[in-house]
């Protein structure tokens, strides 16, 4: 990202690349909050699927930015299963439509394609805020960065809010009973655990901060 | 964790290709993991497919052949196989007639499986799906991802094979799963949990004296965790919800299918068996058909499952019908 806050192709791959590093890091982490409230399998779902866009991406021209976006989409849909591959699925094939460009971006076009892909993710699973799901994540990192932004706040100023705000909405699903997932079968006994998918979502938002701010 | 395996990430690739080599007279498996009966697609008959994550052996790819289902997309261990698989599988299966695709109740599950009939409607092959929910530990709620398809896929499977085998159109056997997901009720409980080979420790503890009742098929918690109990009284606990929930009524036919959950003996299910059968004969319910044994796993999750589902002639016409799959076979 350079000081005006243009992000290139290579700015967006590399965030998808840094989320990729962060999940095979946290993968033992996002297995352990699956195991709480789930069925162990979120990290190493996860896993296999960003393990198979990283070649997927490093194949590509390197010209389009929506293309790069559909094509993780696109390569999570046919390997992560479970919810989650549909669900980052469609957030990242959602965020390139939403896009609408193949070339340089601002923080603003980055803010329109999460609210697409918020959009897709909500259409598909049927969410709600506070059902204890990665949108309790990324509605709040979505907010903070569209509030920034329209008070003119810089580049690093506005991600450094989106992070904050993904971070605390993570967070927040501690105490939350699970409507949606496989959580939600616990009923009240979900309570008191972070949400792995959540905690995934926090991850993406933090990689676009952590690669784009120096 | 003790496992008989090689290693984590090839536990499904070479579980599949010893099951291939097994039962080479009835199946085959194609890329990406599809089990598919040997002679299909059968023109003129209804395909039939279902698929979920791997590690409930012998669901689904052990019901794959005569009688039963044409093709299970197996998924990693205890995840919903991807779009792609369930592709595959429909077009391996279409005899030009339709495909049905048994779907259990699971987000991810029906996410996948919607996918990839979306897709394969485009190609021209109609899909229709008929998704299993009978798991009554769960509230069926606004608050919940709905209730888990269980114990009552397999005695949809079997019955729904046996009507497509015998030459029923789509809508009929669509109509009949259907018939079958509104007629059976399950619940279950552990004693233990279970590894998945790639986390390699259990997903949840449970103290030498606990128990856990309202499982699903994956290892995850359920409902609640309490002292262990004798066989007759954790008969009687999953038994009333199931019995209170459709409601089973004095005079009711069905069939009693006590499933263990992968870690549990034999001689254990016939005493949790026993129990049903007494506390069934005393409700004035007719047991006419039963399963006794392990068919919808979590790996080797200690505990069992019933289900009760209500049979009408149709349904037990279906259930006493031939098949022929490395799983189940009677008849021939």
């Amino acid at each position: 990202m350079d000081a005006t806050g243009r992000l290139s192709y290579d700015d967006v791959r590399d965030w998808i690349r840094r989320f990729a590093g962060e999940i095979a890091a946290n993968k033992q982490y996002l297995t352990e909050l699956d195991s709480a409230i789930g069925d162990a399998d979120h990290g190493i779902n996860m896993d296999r699927g960003f393990q198979a866009v990283v070649p997927k991406l490093d194949a590509l021209d390197g010209d389009d930015i929506g293309l790069a976006c559909r094509t993780v989409g696109s390569t999570l849909i046919s390997t992560v299963g479970g919810a989650s591959g549909p669900l980052y699925g469609t957030l990242f094939l959602q965020f390139a439509i939403a896009l609408g460009v193949a070339g340089p971006i601002g923080l603003s076009n980055w803010l329109a394609g999460l609210d697409g892909a918020i959009a897709g993710i909500q259409r598909l699973g049927k969410a709600e805020p506070g059902d204890k799901t990665m949108l309790d994540t990324l509605m709040p990192a979505r907010d903070a960065l569209k509030q920034a932004l329209s008070e003119a706040a810089t580049p690093s100023a506005a991600l450094a809010a989106a992070v904050a705000a993904a971070e605390a909405g993570m967070k927040a699903t501690i105490p939350l009973v699970a409507r949606k997932g496989r959580a939600s079968y616990l009923g009240e006994r979900s309570a008191g655990h972070q949400d792995p998918g959540a905690t995934s979502a926090f991850i993406l938002v933090k990689a676009a901060r952590d690669q784009w701010v120096v | 964790m003790k496992k008989l395996i090689n290693s984590p990430d090839r536990v499904v690739d070479e579980a599949l290709a010893g099951m291939a080599a097994a039962h080479a007279d009835i199946i085959r498996v194609i890329e990406p993991n599809v089990i598919v009966r040997k002679d299909a697609p059968k023109k003129g008959k209804v395909g039939v497919i279902s698929g979920g994550g791997s590690g409930h052996e012998p669901m689904h790819g052990g019901f794959v052949g005569m009688g039963m289902l044409d093709a299970a997309c197996a998924g990693a261990v205890f995840t919903s196989p991807v779009p792609d698989q369930m592709q595959v599988a429909t077009r391996a299966v279409n005899g030009g007639v339709g495909v049905l695709h048994i779907v259990k109740n699971y987000t991810g599950d029906v996410m996948n499986f919607d996918m990839a009939a979306q897709l394969t409607e485009s190609e021209g092959i109609t899909v229709k799906a008929v998704v299993m929910a009978d798991d009554v530990a769960v509230k069926d709620s606004l608050y919940t991802a709905g209730r888990r398809g269980v114990g009552g896929t397999v005695l949809a499977e079997k019955i729904v094979g046996a009507a497509a085998e015998s030459g029923a159109n789509l809508d009929k056997v669509a109509a009949l799963c259907q018939k079958v997901q509104d007629n059976v009720r399950s619940m279950g409980m552990a004693l233990t949990s279970c590894t998945v080979p790639a986390a390699g420790k259990p997903t949840f503890e449970l103290g030498e004296d606990e128990m856990e009742i309202g499982i699903g098929i994956h290892g995850e918690p359920g409902r609640t965790r309490m002292k262990i109990a004798p066989a007759d009284q954790v008969a009687e606990m999953l038994l009333t919800p199931i019995l209170e929930d459709l409601p089973f009524r004095s005079g009711d036919r069905v069939l009693a299918f006590v499933n263990g959950m992968g870690g549990t003996p034999l001689i254990e299910l016939y005493v949790v068996y026993n129990a049903v059968n007494q506390i069934l004969k005393g409700k004035g319910i007719t047991i006419a058909r039963n399963l006794v044994g392990s068919y919808i796993t979590s790996l080797e999750m200690a505990g069992c499952s019933i289900s009760l589902l209500r049979l009408d002639d149709e349904m037990t016409r279906f259930w006493d019908a031939p098949v022929h799959t490395p799983g189940l076979r009677w008849g021939v």
